[in-house]
């Protein structure tokens, strides 16, 4: 109960703070997208859209990238539905740990998985290849990794965790005795998979597989490191060769916006599918009562399929990694790995000595703190108004917000060079300022979502106590709202750091001379043929990837449990 | 005839003892609930019936039949055990309809399309579903979705209804209604039942006998009135219905409340390994309890609350909280009063 009405207090200044944040960081550069596209002389043009679409190579990046994101759709989620039901619902050996390891592939950035199976099964250098042709005197290579179906391999082995994590999800919080009960109606556990087990997780099946399809569809590293040798290209990686190759041309910009645009009309399809299967779906199949569900025995597959586990944890994440770090210790790539030709001195040279690589690690580390840092508070204003203030528009914040989410990270970017790049008299571009800029929009929805959620856990209850107990909106906001989602926060930024570390899809559109990112360096080193160097590099962001990801698990843990 | 038979059935979770060495005879067409606080082992014997948890010791039969042995390591697989079953969280598939959920043991069963349209009509219309038979479960209440649940476990017409807290997600006025429905239906189909529950109004209303049990052991199998009026310890007493005790002293004169001697209650002498021991529990329902104005044991009205039709008396008896509950019409003594107690049906039972 106010009993002045001042017209600009608190709740005023934080919605005007997250509508002018929101409009900055994410709807300017996005309109500046569609307005590239389509108003070309003063003239809203469709024409010269639909021409930029018929050339060759603009719908042959279109077809790719929906055939390779189709395919590792399809594997993906086979593959990740397969395993969930494997760790969840049989008597596999060694459940817990085998979950854990499926979840592993997450954190790889794909690019670098991509970079060492380029390493293994490169037609003519890949080492697999090589003891095959060499050793064992074969005639062709086995596998061409530098194919569709290379691609689509290499993604799927670390897309699959996305429907693994929903379906594994989805099978351990359903209600057992919806299966029991189908049981004791007489059904076999073959039939009651087939006929309640499935179609309960039909929806989780569905979701995860759309979100492989949404990232795969925006994903640059694996098709650029791997689809360079035979020019194999998608959307993201067009762009990318429009911006670097005929920088600052009208046609090539052009040429981008356009294919941009195309990414967010598929995105967009892709998230309205995902929300409408996640709509009729949501079936109430959360358990009461906790009794574990009956195991299926797999009896003598129990065995092979185990080894069949372990065999394809060894496969997709210790060989490649092993890779990585013994090319990154090569004396020059391509020689055998003796001991003898192994040395510490490439690691060395780059964490000490090259200041390209040295800048680039500082780089992406304090990008990654700063832009988690600043989302993480602009995420906790924003959801703030968008959960607990009761004023018109702020759906359109939600929008907004949640808008990165969906939007590829070239788009961002594209975006972010149109907006900051001088036309309206702001210019970072080739600065490490305009990374930053971009990191913020592509990370929003991420701290959006979590402080979303632990706002919605503050009942309005608590907040109403405080002002009854004489504090201002302000002094309630500091005293009991920030405490109470401090978890929330926490939980945003490391979502954010994390990804920030390893990001390539958005910097490599953006870096300068002296603003490379880790992915970057990594890239760039391996496309002027710096293997060595490239794997080195790759090798110490696997390190500070892991540490981080241990060290944050600790600190979540060791606070839940205090 | 004993048709459901437990013998010496033993159920373990690691180091604990979950159902301890359990002794139960079900007749045909009877229903005997088990009644017990939560963990105390009523479920996994349920369970263990319906066949979805193992045998650690002991054996199950149904009529001549073993259905689970654990000296011949044999367990009839709960599809091929022909029980219905009912679970507390429904259990009804959202993504079938009523009629599809209803009809789904008896396609499993693969009998001919009209039986089977039939016989889950005929389920469908005992179960007051028959208008909502298309529509999916998702949209109706929790009694309606429990209704589908039990016309389900109707449909293949079984011997034996096996029943997991089928009321305790419903909403309270829903409960007595279900109640009377599935007493109708045992009626009608003359089924057996075995029924689980924490309720011990639910286990008083449906059963012909009641079985409590307490961290898996059996305490007592009777009737309601049996379970009611003779509990054999005071874990039955105090689970069933309302109970207060007092701690008494005991010797051949009489007994002690503190440091005061009185009189056998009612010239109800406790058993006599009591009085050897020297002390006893003497337990009373509080509506078994009357106010004297002289004698009697010899309290102080603390509490005495009106809850319409009864009055809720706590007197303090030398340190022990007595609760008392009178009609309204019975005069009785004012918060402060000293006043007198007389136990008109007391019940002995050790201490601790």
């Amino acid at each position: 109960m106010q009993n002045k009405r001042t017209g600009f207090g608190t709740p005023e200044l934080l919605f005007a703070l997250s509508v002018g944040i929101l409009l900055v960081v994410v709807a300017f550069p996005m309109l500046l997208i569609f307005f590239n596209a389509f108003w070309v002389d003063g003239h809203f043009n469709v024409a010269d859209v639909v021409k930029v679409l018929q050339r060759k190579e603009t719908y042959q990046a279109l077809l790719n990238s929906l055939f390779l994101s189709g395919g590792v759709t399809v594997t993906g989620t086979i593959v990740g539905t397969f395993f969930a039901w494997l760790v969840t619902r049989t008597d596999l050996p060694f459940k817990k740990t085998m979950k854990l390891l499926f979840l592993v592939p997450f954190m790889l950035p794909a690019f670098i998985g991509a970079l060492a199976w380029k390493m293994l099964l490169s037609p003519r250098a890949g080492y697999i290849n090589r003891f095959f042709m060499d050793v064992l005197g074969f005639d062709n290579p086995i596998f061409d990794i530098y194919t569709y179906a290379g691609i689509i391999l290499v993604e799927t082995m670390y897309l699959f965790p996305f429907v693994f994590i929903q379906v594994s999800g989805a099978l351990e919080r359903m209600d057992p005795t919806l299966e029991e009960s189908a049981r004791i109606s007489g059904a076999d556990l073959f039939t009651i998979t087939r006929k309640i087990t499935i179609p309960l997780v039909l929806p989780s099946i569905l979701s995860g597989a759309l979100l492989i399809m949404l990232y795969s569809m925006a994903h640059f590293g694996t098709v650029a490191v791997l689809g360079v040798e035979t020019g194999i290209y998608n959307i993201p990686v067009l762009i990318y060769e429009k911006i670097h190759q005929s920088a600052g041309s009208f046609d090539s910009i052009r040429t981008a916006t356009v294919l941009a645009t195309v990414l967010v009309i598929t995105a967009a399809l892709i998230m309205w599918t995902q929300n409408r299967v996640l709509a009729k779906g949501k079936y109430q199949i959360i358990a009461g009562k906790s009794f574990r569900p009956t195991e299926l025995k797999l009896r003598g597959l129990r065995i092979p399929l185990f080894a069949f586990c372990v065999l394809y944890i060894a496969f997709t994440i210790i060989l490649p990694t092993a890779t990585i770090f013994l090319v990154g210790g090569l004396k020059t790539y391509g020689l055998p790995f003796d001991m003898e030709n192994l040395t510490w001195a490439n690691y060395h040279h780059i964490l000490f000595e090259w200041d390209l690589t040295r800048d680039s690690i500082w780089n992406s580390i304090t990008l990654g703190l700063a832009s988690a840092l600043i989302t993480m508070f602009a995420g906790v204003i924003v959801s703030y108004v968008i959960v607990k203030m009761k004023v018109k528009g702020k759906g359109i914040l939600e929008f907004l917000g949640m808008l990165p989410f969906s939007v590829p990270g070239s788009v961002i970017a594209l975006g972010v060079i149109l907006a900051w790049s001088g036309k309206f008299g702001i210019s970072i571009y080739n600065t490490v300022w305009i990374i930053l800029v971009a990191y913020i929009a592509r990370y929003m929805a991420f701290s959006l979502k979590a402080n979303s959620a632990a706002l919605e856990q503050v009942h309005d209850s608590l907040v109403e106590a405080a002002r009854a107990s004489g504090a201002t909106m302000a002094q309630a906001l500091k005293d009991v709202v920030i405490p109470l989602v401090r978890p929330g926060m926490v939980a945003a930024f490391f979502l954010i750091f994390l990804p920030a570390l390893r990001e390539l899809t958005v910097s490599v559109l953006l870096y300068g001379p002296t603003t490379r990112t880790i992915g970057v360096a990594i890239y760039t080193l391996n496309e002027d043929g710096e293997t060595v160097y490239s794997a080195a590099l790759a090798g110490i962001a696997l390190i500070i990837i892991v540490v981080g990801e241990v060290l944050i698990k600790r600190l979540v843990t060791s606070k839940n449990g205090a | 005839m004993a048709y459901i038979e437990l013998n010496q059935v033993t159920k373990r979770f690691g180091s604990v003892v979950a159902v301890d060495r359990m002794n139960l005879q079900i007749n045909q067409g009877e229903c005997v609930a088990m009644l017990g606080p939560s963990g105390c082992g009523k479920t996994t014997t349920l369970r263990m019936v319906a066949g979805f948890e193992d045998l650690d010791d002991g054996e199950i039969r149904v009529g001549e039949r073993i259905i689970s042995s654990k000296a011949k390591r044999y367990y009839l697989p709960p599809e091929q055990r022909n029980f219905g079953m009912v679970f507390q969280a429904f259990a009804v598939w959202p993504h079938l309809s009523v009629y599809e959920n209803v009809a789904f043991p008896l396609r499993i069963r693969k009998l001919p399309r009209e039986e089977i349209h039939a016989r889950t009509e005929e389920a469908l219309k005992h179960t007051n579903l028959y208008k909502v038979a298309q529509d999916s479960p998702e949209g109706l209440s929790g009694g309606g979705k429990q209704r589908v649940a039990l016309a389900r476990a109707l449909a293949i017409r079984p011997d034996v209804m096996l029943l997991d807290e089928p009321l305790s997600s419903l909403d309270p006025h829903f409960r007595e209604e279900m109640r009377f429905e599935i007493k109708d239906l045992q009626r009608r189909f003359g089924f057996s039942i075995l029924y689980v529950t924490h309720d011990q109004s639910e286990a008083m209303a449906l059963s012909d006998r009641i079985l409590v049990m307490q961290s898996g052991i059996v305490q007592q199998v009777g009737t309601p009135l049996e379970v009611y009026a003779s509990p054999v310890n005071r874990f039955v007493f105090e689970f069933i219905g309302l109970s207060c005790f007092i701690e008494t002293r005991l010797d051949q004169n009489g007994m002690r409340i503190g440091d005061t001697p009185y009189a056998w209650p009612e010239n109800i002498a406790p058993p006599v390994e009591l009085v050897l021991a020297g002390k006893g529990l003497l337990a009373a329902r509080p509506t078994e309890i009357d106010f004297v104005a002289d004698g009697g044991i010899r309290g102080t009205v603390m509490r005495k609350v009106y809850l319409g039709e009864t009055i809720d008396y706590r007197v303090l008896v030398d340190g022990t909280e007595v609760r008392v509950q009178k009609t309204r019409r019975t005069p009785g003594p004012a918060i402060g009063d000293n006043c007198g107690l007389r136990f008109s049906r007391p019940h002995w039972y050790p201490v601790g």
